[in-house]
């Protein structure tokens, strides 16, 4: 038995760490806040890509680094922690993932040599407006090679080329569709949302053509295989964000004096960090479980991703929380940092639904196992 | 990363649950404990217990075989603990024993002192209690007033020590007692260890919410004490204190039943008026929260382990196990119970689920979130030991001790 990461990886995450401290810093997220024109930081994308982490978990004959999963877990924590602003989420745990599980041996060598250098970025198209996405709610349509719907909000839609669409096909049907973006019928608008350092759009299929990735029908569960792999992924960046967003809070909380003291020394203040570390701590460790599953492709993979995605969104939302909470007033400006921190979070646990699907999918993962 | 057993380690698992196939019953929904605390063959039968465990080579696993342990590792201890929590075994008699009495001495006792109590300690023929807390010192430990006043070769104390688990059948104690209240209190303290047949001391028993009596008062009036029976040096006893009270923490694990797997299955067993409460989705959403802390916590634990086979010693985030598995199980119980409905105030071994686990939990638990350190206590202990955060302000820091308010009993001295 052994529960830690191994001193490669430490290593990984100490340069991920540095990397991103040089060239990601809170301010990179912040130009993109600021700026409406930009969508996201593509020097900072241009350098990831670089270092090779778009390709780290696509196999050296796609031209990436046939690393494993775990080495992507590592990054992600980093990733979270710096609030970069890039669509690696769309790009490589949502996209890749998805031509890995279901992509014939054409569709691996057309696209993932490029996913894995960065040049291709993807989008996973799901969503359509508020509302769980059922199969019986979506209305978009695969049929005749031919894409029509609208979908949105769609993470990084507005640069993505490539879009793994979620489509209706013969009837009632789920199939999993990619469509190039810049071909003809897709149009995109930018949508607002509550985490403007990731764009995102409504994108329009009409008659867009695409090409179908796995087998007409099995829509519905490659959502589910893809996003137990995302979970895991995503958990990391939360666990990352959480640290940052707790760091953050007990920092502030040692140097702001109030009554004669840091306010560190009250224990208002000591007990509501602690709650927020013994959270973070919790979602640490089932996230570590989920990485060794996701690793192994364990038959465990479905309750350690759902346990490791309902940890983590509930750790992050708490953190960054209760880390404007701690900065008072000053938490709740513009200036201070706290509030991207506090988008992202509910970004990340809304991305792959919300928190409540992934509790009830835990249960029923853990209903199955019993049975089994 | 690998949380499958190496071929050491499945090779010791599958001894240790083969030894405890033949030696135990398996633990049954019905049936999670050999005999109850409350069963007047609770010591015998937890002795008879612990001495088959002695000669199975299963007892202080990681301790060193010349004081009878095994001579194994902490991994191989948390791998028996594990396989033996399958097993429907007698409660932990033997905690403060072998989790706080035996490091302590391990740490400070002489070769003779530890040759003649740690293998018996381990065998199960001597059981130890913790004289630590007092009625005007609990949270605030530093401030208890025994006094110990040296006389000869012999210490003679005189003061009363409260909540003192099983003091009514320990054949030993650690104590810790006043030598000097002319001193600041942390550093007038001094520890001893001593048999609970020693003349002068008297042990009430006290009545607690769940009925039972598992702790005491203890009075000692003229207890005689050779000062060879001290650990560490005068004045220092705080420290020995501390040793104590973190491999008290680090033993204080997860709590016993209920826990995820008993509300999981009680879920599945009661109807609502929709069909199972399981298929409930508050009740889902209640039952996912449990099973991702239950889950953190083994993995906290596991990484903990990881830490210690890399040589590292075991830290304060150990707290964290203690502080969320007492409030979790207190809050078990009471959904358990509201899953019973009206029926759920019924505590009758007999008629209810799980032969009234939940009932017997929900007076049971309050008093682990207060033992071994308060829930307030322990989130005090991680802010300042683990988020680094400023003490908090100390106004009896510098103060002799016979200076200084303590309890309820105000300035008194």
């Amino acid at each position: 038995m052994n529960f830690e990461f191994s001193d490669e990886q430490r290593l990984l995450r100490d340069q991920a760490r540095r990397f991103l401290d040089d060239n990601a810093p809170p301010s990179a997220a912040r130009a993109i806040l600021d700026d409406d024109e930009t969508s996201f930081d593509r020097e900072l994308w241009d350098a990831i890509a670089e270092l090779g982490w778009t390709g780290v978990i696509i196999p050296e004959e796609y031209g990436g680094a046939g690393m494993i999963r775990e080495d992507l877990c590592v990054i992600a924590e980093e990733l979270g922690r710096s609030l970069a602003p890039t669509p690696f989420a769309s790009s490589v745990y949502l996209v890749t993932e998805a031509l890995l599980i279901a992509g014939s041996e054409d569709q691996k060598q057309e696209f993932l040599p490029q996913l894995a250098d960065g040049t291709l970025i993807g989008a996973f198209a799901m969503a359509e407006g508020p509302g769980v996405p059922t199969a019986e709610r979506i209305r978009t349509e695969f049929s005749d090679g031919l894409v029509t719907g609208v979908k949105t909000p769609i993470l990084d839609g507005d640069i993505a080329d490539t879009a793994v669409v979620v489509a209706k096909e013969d009837g009632e049907r789920l199939s999993l569709v990619l469509v190039d973006l810049n071909g003809d019928g897709v149009t995109r608008r930018n949508v607002e949302t509550v985490d403007p350092t990731r764009s995102h759009a409504e994108i329009t299929f009409d008659g867009a053509s695409g090409q179908r990735l796995g087998g007409l029908g099995e829509g519905a569960s490659l959502v589910e295989r893809v996003f137990d792999r995302a979970a895991v992924y995503l958990a990391f960046e939360q666990v990352g964000g959480a640290q940052a967003s707790l760091d953050m809070a007990v920092e502030y909380s040692k140097n702001r004096f109030a009554f004669g003291r840091a306010i560190g020394s009250f224990q208002a203040i000591k007990h509501k960090l602690v709650n927020i570390y013994v959270d973070l701590e919790l979602a640490r460790g089932n996230a570590y479980y989920g990485a060794w599953a996701v690793t192994n492709d364990a038959p465990d993979l479905p309750i350690a991703a759902a346990a490791a995605r309902v940890a983590a969104s509930e750790a992050f939302n708490h953190a960054s929380r209760e880390n404007i909470q701690t900065h008072g007033g000053m938490g709740f400006t513009w200036e201070f940092d706290c509030h991207m921190y506090y988008r992202r979070s509910k970004l990340l646990s809304l991305l792959l639904g919300s928190e409540r699907r992934w509790t009830d999918r835990l249960i029923t993962t853990l209903e199955r196992r019993n049975v089994a | 990363m690998d949380f499958e057993d190496t071929v050491e380690e499945a090779e010791f698992r599958a001894e240790a649950l083969a030894w405890l196939k033949e030696n135990a019953e398996p633990k049954s929904a019905d049936h999670t404990l050999a005999v109850r605390r409350s069963d007047p063959t609770l010591v015998p039968k937890s002795r008879e217990w612990q001495a088959k465990k002695f000669e199975g080579g299963f007892s202080g696993i990681w301790m060193p075989r010349e004081y009878g342990g095994r001579g194994g590792t902490r991994l191989q201890q948390i791998i028996f603990n594990q396989e033996e929590a399958k097993f429907a075994i007698p409660p932990g008699i033997f905690n403060i024993s072998h989790g706080m009495a035996v490091p302590t001495l391990m740490t400070y006792a002489t070769e003779a002192q530890k040759q003649e109590l740690i293998p018996a300690t381990l065998r199960g023929d001597e059981i130890w209690c913790q004289l630590f807390s007092e009625p005007g010192a609990g949270s605030d430990l530093a401030g208890l007033r025994t006094r110990a006043e040296r006389d000869g070769d012999e210490w003679v104390i005189n003061g009363q020590k409260i909540w003192t688990s099983g003091a009514h059948y320990a054949d030993r104690a650690i104590l810790v007692t006043r030598s000097d209240p002319n001193v600041p209190k942390h550093k007038g303290l001094t520890y001893f260890f001593l048999d609970m047949k020693t003349p002068g001391i008297e042990v009430r028993p006290i009545r607690q919410v769940s009925g039972y009596s598992g702790f005491n008062e203890v009075f000692l009036t003229d207890v005689r004490i050779p000062d060879s029976q001290r650990l560490g040096e005068v004045g220092e006893g705080w420290q020995v204190a501390i040793t104590t009270l973190m491999n008290e923490r680090v033993a204080s694990g997860e709590r016993p039943e209920p826990n995820f797997n008993e509300i999981f299955a009680l879920a599945q067993q009661m109807e609502t008026e929709d069909g199972p409460a399981i298929e409930d989705k508050a009740v889902r959403d209640r039952l996912a929260k449990w099973y991702v802390q239950t889950r953190g916590l083994e993995l906290i634990r596991m990484r903990t382990l990881t830490a210690m086979a890399r040589g590292e010693r075991p830290g304060p985030e150990n707290s964290i196990g203690k502080l969320v598995s007492s409030f979790k199980r207190q809050d078990i119980s009471q959904f358990g119970m509201d899953l019973m409905d009206m029926g759920g105030i019924m505590q009758d071994a007999e008629t209810m689920p799980m032969a009234s686990l939940f009932q017997n939990a929900y007076l049971e638990s309050p008093g682990s979130r207060i033992a071994a350190g308060t829930d307030e206590t322990m989130r005090n202990i991680l802010a300042e030991r683990v988020l680094g955060l400023p003490r908090d302000v100390r106004t009896d820091k510098d103060q002799p001790f016979n200076e200084l308010r303590a309890g309820t009993l105000g300035r008194d001295n």
